[in-house]
């Protein structure tokens, strides 16, 4: 007796294989000898065909409704290939263009002295790379302690709008990226005497990152226990001191991936910089006097100038940018199932 | 002696038992409130600020500002402005885009999740689970110019023939041999943005269906499929519609993707194939920089009218999904 009998065993699996085998065959052979053009042409076709062979094996040896069960397997599978396929491509395509024109210049110069059209050897992205870290730390710095605070008013106080709040920060969280732009401009530059400038800018991106923070904090503060919180209290601790020294410090980890995460989805974002940043080519160490640039600013100059030296480019800060936020992904990655072994 | 003396003292009176939160506490629940509030007092003034300075061309402008087709301004002879100013064709552009991206993305999405939940090894189950946060990470830049330099010559070939087959309904026309730069591959491009966000909203749904009937169905004979026809999929509806509509309001309101792989022109366009467009977003960042003031302030108008409607579609997307995912407990 096999020791799991829902399992499909060697002798079934076998044909099924040798079917989409020959099907392999079968689309090669068309692809090669007839008109059709281009590597995707291989996969069209192959899934159709495959699907449609098995169907019919299936039906021959099981009948129907064992028939329908493998299509529909092959189409949940189409799918999701479907969605992978795009994420090897984008960071492929990312590598192999990006990768000709990092150099060590790239990250010691500024484009003071370079324009975009320049040879790529000329000028640099150090200029963008600073501002991009400033914003990021800016937007951190207004973030992070409101995102917290927010997320603590939804999970410790339970205040009584505290429904109405949480819908808020979902709908927050769907402003896109244009109108925080637009209404800091609005409501900063046209209002008041500052000028587009680094700090500006990241007011603008923190309207973005807040309800990203909020909702991925909430999530961690609801892991903790509740016996911690009534362990607290019972020990004569004020609210205040249970919240500070017993649920925050026992939800550290998680609360670290939170504003990890809402740093990537900040760290790329390009349309609200267009309003508020102003742009720059020289280096300048002040996020709140004068022009700053950014990653992103930078890359999308050089996409729009539109020549090869200037795409190129864009596509070496992309990969830049795409290490950036790799690296921010992995650590809150291992953070976070660090936080639940913890747990 | 002192043993008497604390005998003949007067018994304290007892405590006084009150459930008063101490000072600190209560700074702590002010500070925690007033932040808490944070949230309403952003949108509120979003809106507000958008509004107001845009009410200059609501009122100049009218209803014509939604449903007009012409974006132009000049100064006549006689010195005065002329301004005919309407974001109409660009709303247009909007949905046919999002519509695309919708059409394409939601099924692939719901077949994943379904293929996440019910039949992926747990393996591929969390690696894919971590492609597509990843996904959702990627920055809008990045879709764009991997849309524009790597998509566009294969979905310009798709386009051809969806053209040569498909070509007699209205939708698939063209009116010039044109199909790169199309809101067929912008629709593409936030497709591929929109995925993530309703294969996870999908995947949770769907993850959350009760075991005990998914049980039943299988004891009952049922192979996976019909689980996931009879139990899943109708479980699941809510939560595929409400992901569905998130993703929505995320491909309302993109632009730079959608700047950089489309052919902005100002002109109402229902053909998806065609290589002309807009939405209102990458509307409001081609005009910024040579706007004149009045024109900047039609711009703020119309990112008021872009925020009102995906404030709208995002509402709706939570209550919907809140009203799926709850329903499971």
């Amino acid at each position: 007796m096999p020791s799991k009998p829902w399992q499909r065993t060697p002798r079934e699996i076998l044909p099924s294989l040798a079917i989409l085998f020959l099907s392999l065959i079968l689309v090669i052979g068309v692809v090669e000898f007839t008109g059709m053009k281009g590597k995707l042409a291989y996969i069209g076709l192959f899934i159709p065909v495959g699907t449609a062979a098995q169907f019919f094996w299936s039906l021959y040896k099981y009948g129907m409704k064992a028939a329908k069960d493998v299509i529909a397997s092959s189409i949940m599978m189409t799918g999701a290939i479907a969605v992978f396929l795009p994420v090897v491509s984008i960071l492929l395509t990312t590598f192999i263009k990006g990768l000709p024109g990092i150099s060590i210049s790239l990250f010691t110069n500024d484009m003071g002295k370079a324009s975009f059209t320049d040879p790529v050897g000329m000028g640099g992205l150090l200029h963008s790379l600073v501002g991009t870290l400033y914003l990021i730390l800016i937007s951190v710095l207004i973030s992070v302690p409101m995102g917290l605070l927010t997320a603590l008013y939804l999970t410790e106080i339970r205040g009584p709008g505290s429904r109405f709040i949480q819908f808020m920060v979902q709908a927050m969280s769907g402003v896109p990226s244009v109108v925080a732009g637009l209404f800091i401009f609005s409501a900063v530059i046209l209002t008041t005497p500052l000028d587009t400038s680094g700090f500006v800018a990241s007011l603008a991106l923190s309207i973005l990152m807040i309800p990203t923070v909020t909702r991925a904090s909430q999530e961690v503060l609801l892991l903790i226990p509740n016996d911690l919180r009534e362990a607290g209290l019972a020990m004569g601790a004020t609210q205040w001191r249970t919240v500070a020294m017993i649920v925050v410090p026992a939800a550290k980890s998680g609360l670290i991936t939170a504003s990890i995460l809402g740093v990537a989805r900040i760290a790329g974002e390009t349309a609200p910089l267009i309003f508020t940043l102003g742009g720059a080519d020289k280096l300048n160490p002040n996020p709140v006097n004068g022009l700053q640039s950014a990653l992103p600013f930078y890359i999308w100059t050089g996409f729009r100038l539109g020549t090869q030296e200037s795409v190129q480019r864009s596509w070496s800060a992309i990969l830049v940018l795409l290490v950036v936020v790799l690296t921010l992904f992995t650590l809150a990655r291992v953070l976070g199932s660090n936080s639940k072994v913890a747990k | 002696m002192t043993l008497l003396e604390n005998k003949s003292a007067e018994i304290p009176a007892p405590r006084e038992i009150t459930t008063k939160p101490r000072v600190s506490d209560r700074i702590f629940r002010l500070i925690v409130t007033s932040v808490g509030a944070l949230s309403v007092t952003i949108l509120t003034l979003i809106g507000l600020f958008l509004a107001s300075r845009g009410f200059a061309t609501f009122k100049e402008e009218g209803l014509s500002f939604i449903t007009g087709f012409e974006w132009q301004q000049y100064t006549d002879d006689a010195g005065n402005r002329v301004s005919n100013l309407g974001i109409g064709a660009m709303l247009i552009g909007t949905i046919l885009i999002s519509i695309v991206a919708l059409v394409v993305a939601v099924p692939l999405s719901v077949f994943c999740a379904l293929y996440l939940t019910f039949y992926a090894p747990p393996r591929i189950k969390s690696a894919l689970v971590t492609v597509i946060d990843l996904m959702a990470s990627f920055p809008s830049i990045l879709f764009g110019m991997w849309g524009y330099f790597i998509l566009m010559p294969s979905a310009e070939y798709w386009a051809k023939l969806l053209y040569k087959y498909l070509g007699w309904i209205p939708v698939f026309d063209v009116k010039a041999p044109l199909f790169q730069r199309s809101p067929f591959i912008a629709g593409l491009v936030l497709a591929t943005m929109i995925i993530p966000i309703v294969t996870s909203v999908s995947r949770e749904v769907f993850s959350q269906t009760p075991l005990d009937r998914i049980q039943a169905a299988y004891a009952l004979g049922a192979n996976k499929w019909s689980v996931i026809k009879t139990v899943a999929l109708p479980f699941g509806a809510n939560g595929i519609v409400g992901g569905s509509m998130l993703g929505l309001g995320r491909a309302l309101g993109e632009t730079v993707a959608v700047y950089t792989v489309l052919n902005i022109v100002y002109a109402p366009n229902f053909q998806v194939l065609f290589g002309a467009g807009g939405n209102v977003a990458s509307h409001i960042i081609s005009y910024w920089s040579d706007a004149t003031e009045y024109e900047t302030g039609a711009l703020l108008g119309a990112g008021f009218v872009l925020f009102l409607m995906t404030l709208i579609v995002n509402f709706s997307a939570d209550f919907i999904v809140n009203r799926a995912v709850t329903k499971g407990k």
